[in-house]
Formats: C-alpha cells, structure tokens, sequence
C-alpha cells in the first residue's frame, strides 16, 4: 500500500512540476529548478551507493560526465533523440559502475574513495584527447526547436521532474526491499554480513551499477541544457563534492535525506549564484557540510530523529 | 528430516600457517556436539571451513541430508547458510549501528527463512525477552551478554537445521556465560536443534554437550562420545582442569 501512495506521491510531484510549467513564471526560475532537480538526481544516485553501502564515491563526475559524453556522441553519430541519450547515458555509466566495482572489490574505506578519484581523472584526460567529442576545446549542440512546451528550459525542466521522482522512487523501493538491508549489512559489518549469508559481492555490484546508472542519466541531457560542453564543465569538481555533501546534509540512511539535501542546498547556490556570487557555490557547501559533520553527523533526517524520540 | 555434517580428514589454514591437520568430526540430527580446546588449536578455523569462509587444502566436508549428500567444500558461505547452517560468529560480530530488530531481520536473509519471520521473530523475542525490550535500540550499545544473547537470537532467525556456535563465553563475565550457555541449552532441549559449540571454557561447554571433541594443535586429540569421558580424560585433566 505504502508503494502505491508513494507511486501516487511522485505522480502528483510530476503533475505539480506541469502546473508550474502552465504558470509560464520568469523562464530563470525553469533554468535553476533543472539544476537542483539535477542534484536531487546525483545524490539520489550517489546515495545507493555512498549512503546504503558505505562505499563512499568521488568519481561522481566521471558517471556524471560519462552520461553528458554518451549523449554527446550519439548526437554526433545518429542524431538520437533525447530519451534514447538518457537511456544510452544511463547504461554506459552503469556499464562502469559494473566495472568499477569488479575492479575494486578488495578495496574499502578511503582506498576505494581514491581509486573512484582517480577514475574521474582518467576519463577526463581521455574525453580531453578525443576530438569527435569535442575534445578539450568542447562541444557546442544546435538544438532544433523544442517539439514541446515551446521552450528547451521548459521540457528540460519536465524531463528532470520525471527523471528525479523516478529515480527517488527507485532509490527509496530499494531501501526498503532485501537488497537494502542487505546493503545496511555491508555498510555496518561487511564480515558479519558475510557470516548471515548475505550475498556482499553481489549487492555490492549491484549498488555501482544502479548508482553509476543513475548518475548518467542525470548526466544524459546535460549537453541539450547548457549547449556548449568542455570536459571542465562535465567533470567539475562541483559534482564530486555536492554529491556527497548533499546526502551528509540530508541523512544517508534513508531515500529522503538526499532529497532534502539537494533540494536545500541546490536551492541556495542557486539564490547565492544570483545574488552573491556564482564563485561563493563551493565555499557555501563547504561551510555547511562542515557544520553539519561537527553539530549533526547523522544529517537533517538524523536531527529530527533525535529530537522526535527526545 | 534427518541430517548431520562431517567433517572428513581435513586440512587447512591460512597461507604458509597450517592449523588444521586431518581432522575428522561429525554432528548429527539433535545432538549437541562440543569443540573443545584452548586459544591458537584450530577450533574456529574448523568452524570457517564448514561455513565456507575458508577453503580447505584437503580432505572433505559435506551435509547428508535425507540420503542426498552435499559437499560444504564447493560452496559459498551464503549457499551454505541457504542450506539452513547458521552461525553465531566468534565474537558476535553485529550490526553495531543497527538496531536489534533490524540485526534480527538480517538474521533472516536467507530466502528460506523470509516467509517464516513472522513466527520467528516473536520466538526470539519470547526466548529473549531483553531483546523485545531493545529492539528498537542500536545493537552496539547494549552491554556484550545482552549482544551475544543477540547474536544466537540472529542466527536463530534463519530457522536454521544446524547451529554452529563459535566461543559464546569470550569476553563476558561468568555469570553472562552461564546465562548464555543456559540459553542455548534451554533451545536445544525445546526445540532439539542440532548445534556444534566450539569453546574453551571446559565446564559451561560440558554442562550441555551430549558429547565432544578435543582438538590440540589442530588436530582432534580425542572423541569424548559422552560427558562423561570428557570428564575423566587425561588431556582434560592436564590442559584444563589443571590435574
């Protein structure tokens, strides 16, 4: 029942996000909704990982990027239409999720941090050396006219409010099955979990897929939203650190704490980016995931627990 | 159903280290079977290899079951723990950051054992009554009786055929072991499960073994087919009761 109420939820979240589009507000506020959107889309995906497995991942921009360039190259070669970019980009980041977490199967803790770090830097420096794609002077799209809404913004933002409750609804489905515990299992005690026949390697496998595939489909339509894309640009830095900074403010445990991370701070370097300063995004996250690591480590969903059972 | 596990001349252990050497043991339906032997002999290396956690370099290992006969050497640890083995790890090895129920669920990872949580939970929570009390508290926060109470309530969980049991006094006071070992045999006598006990605490282990095995120096030493024997054997005498 209760999957079907939150089917219902994300139903009305996607019709909310039409009735927005019918308001026609200022197109900015489109613009920026995409992005934090976006956001709610990463640290959903980084969540499965990060959060529900322990394995924590800075190579967010490496699936993230690896999304953007799929999509970029089958525009290039087949002119595709958008849904097949974000399937495409989805499986090809889920492709090295997969790989990923072969490769790394012996390391935890900070060394798979450092080995999924690493991975970010190669991709880059790959993209960078290959011209069909741009290569390191980037890749400018030429976007036909939009076929709905009348405006890219627009059908962009609504491609992301379909995309962020899907992902959410997935997320949060996982979280609750057998999977999810058993991710709870590997994150608490990787050995106990072992001993109670819990199948480590196979769950584990399967959170850096899901969470590469997620990632890269956030990632998919991202050269249809800025039109002009340089490895700087897909790789930056921003993705790796909100990525995980979002789900920490939020809660890890839990499919809402990314959601309310992202929406949050998304929210505010948005209004910052307007009202400051765009360079001001990284030290505000800074000074905010600082506070929330010293004054509550277990994020927003942690605090209101603590102070619910108080 | 009728089954037991033997253990059939077998060696292992880690690397250049040998622990094991040819040892043969065997635990059938409804008994209580004891490990016995002092820190450093090989007792939860046994334990491993019958949970697959280690494979051995000879020897076999296998579960009969009903006449069909399944070799545990070939095995993933959780394709044994599907056979219905089930394991209260040396050392309790919990969910420190997850709360007694949400340990007890895991306990019943098995696909087996998924339809029966609905009867087991309750089981454990009667059997343990402090776990009702604290299932909604993280397991790592109770005190070291009340979590290894916790962690043979988890295996429990997984409706298990055959419990293997690795040291369940390390590490708590003479009076939680005698509880704990209370508790395992007050399981074993209602509900006849079949357990192998590895330990080295020599009275608590014999107050509930039907029989037992000594192992020194990874090889089993001698076969006590009663408590009694055990009790009057020269190896006792000389390693634990100090005769």
């Amino acid at each position: 029942m209760k999957t079907v109420r939150a089917f219902l939820v994300g139903v009305a979240l996607i019709g909310l996000g039409l009735l927005l589009v019918g308001l026609r507000v200022n197109p900015y506020a489109y613009f920026a909704g995409y992005v934090v959107l976006q956001y709610v889309i990463i640290a959903t995906a980084w969540n499965v990982l990060g959060g529900y497995a322990g394995y924590v991942n800075f190579g967010t921009p490496a699936f993230f990027a690896l999304g953007a360039y799929t999509a970029i190259f089958l525009i290039e070669a087949f002119g595709a239409p958008l849904p097949v970019l974000i399937l495409a980009g989805g499986l090809v980041a889920g492709l090295l999720g997969l790989g990923i977490g072969y490769l790394t199967l012996r390391l935890k803790g900070v060394f798979f941090s450092i080995a999924t770090f690493a991975l970010s830097v190669v991709l880059q420096t790959l993209i960078i050396n290959w011209d069909y794609v741009g290569g390191a002077k980037g890749y400018t799209l030429i976007r036909p006219p939009a076929p709905f809404f009348g405006s890219w913004a627009i059908l962009l933002f609504m491609v992301m409010v379909g995309l962020a409750v899907v992902t959410v609804l997935v997320a949060r489905s996982v979280e609750r099955s057998w999977i999810g515990r058993g991710l709870a299992a590997l994150r608490d005690n990787e050995e106990a979990a072992e001993c109670m026949g819990v199948p480590t390697l196979r769950l584990k496998l399967f959170a850096t897929t899901l969470s590469g595939f997620f990632l890269g489909v956030a990632g998919a339509p991202f050269p249809y939203y800025v039109t002009y894309v340089e490895p700087s640009s897909a790789f930056d830095l921003n993705y790796a650190v909100n990525a995980l900074a979002m789900p920490m403010i939020g809660g890890t445990t839990t499919w809402i704490g990314p959601v309310i991370g992202a929406v949050l701070l998304g929210t505010a370097q948005q209004v910052a980016t307007v009202t400051i300063s765009s360079e001001l995004n990284l030290l505000i996250v800074g000074v905010v995931l600082v506070l929330f690591v010293v004054l509550a480590p277990e994020g927003i969903v942690g605090l209101v627990r603590r102070l619910r059972h108080r | 159903m009728a089954s037991r596990i033997v253990v059939r001349d077998v060696d292992a252990g880690y690397g250049a280290v040998r622990v094991l050497h040819g040892v043969s043991i065997e635990v059938r339906e409804g008994e209580t079977v004891a490990l016995l032997g002092t820190n450093g002999n090989g007792k939860s290396t046994l334990i491993k290899c019958i949970m697959g956690m280690l494979s051995p370099d000879a020897g076999e290992i296998y579960l009969e079951s009903d006449g069909a006969r399944i070799d545990l050497t070939k095995r993933s640890t959780e394709e044994i723990v599907e056979l219905g083995i089930a394991l209260v790890p040396e050392g309790r090895r919990l969910f420190p950051k997850l709360t007694v129920e949400e340990n007890l669920l895991l306990g019943a990872y098995r696909t087996g054992a998924r339809g029966d949580i609905d009867r087991n939970l309750p089981f454990c929570f009667e059997t343990f009554p402090v776990l009702r009390e604290r299932r909604r508290q993280l397991a790592g926060s109770m005190s070291g009786g009340e979590q290894q109470m916790l962690a043979v309530a988890r295996a429990l969980m997984s409706s298990p055929r055959i419990l293997l049991v690795d040291e369940p006094s390390v590490g708590l006071a003479p009076i939680l072991v005698n509880r704990v070992i209370g508790k395992i045999r007050e399981l074993k006598e209602r509900y006849h499960l079949t357990v192998l006990m590895a330990e080295q605490n020599f009275n608590q282990a014999t107050k509930i073994a039907d029989r037992g095995y000594i192992i020194v120096h990874g090889r089993i030493e001698f076969e006590g087919r009663s408590t009694q024997e055990l009790r009057e054997n020269e190896l006792v005498k000389k390693y634990y009761l100090g005769v």
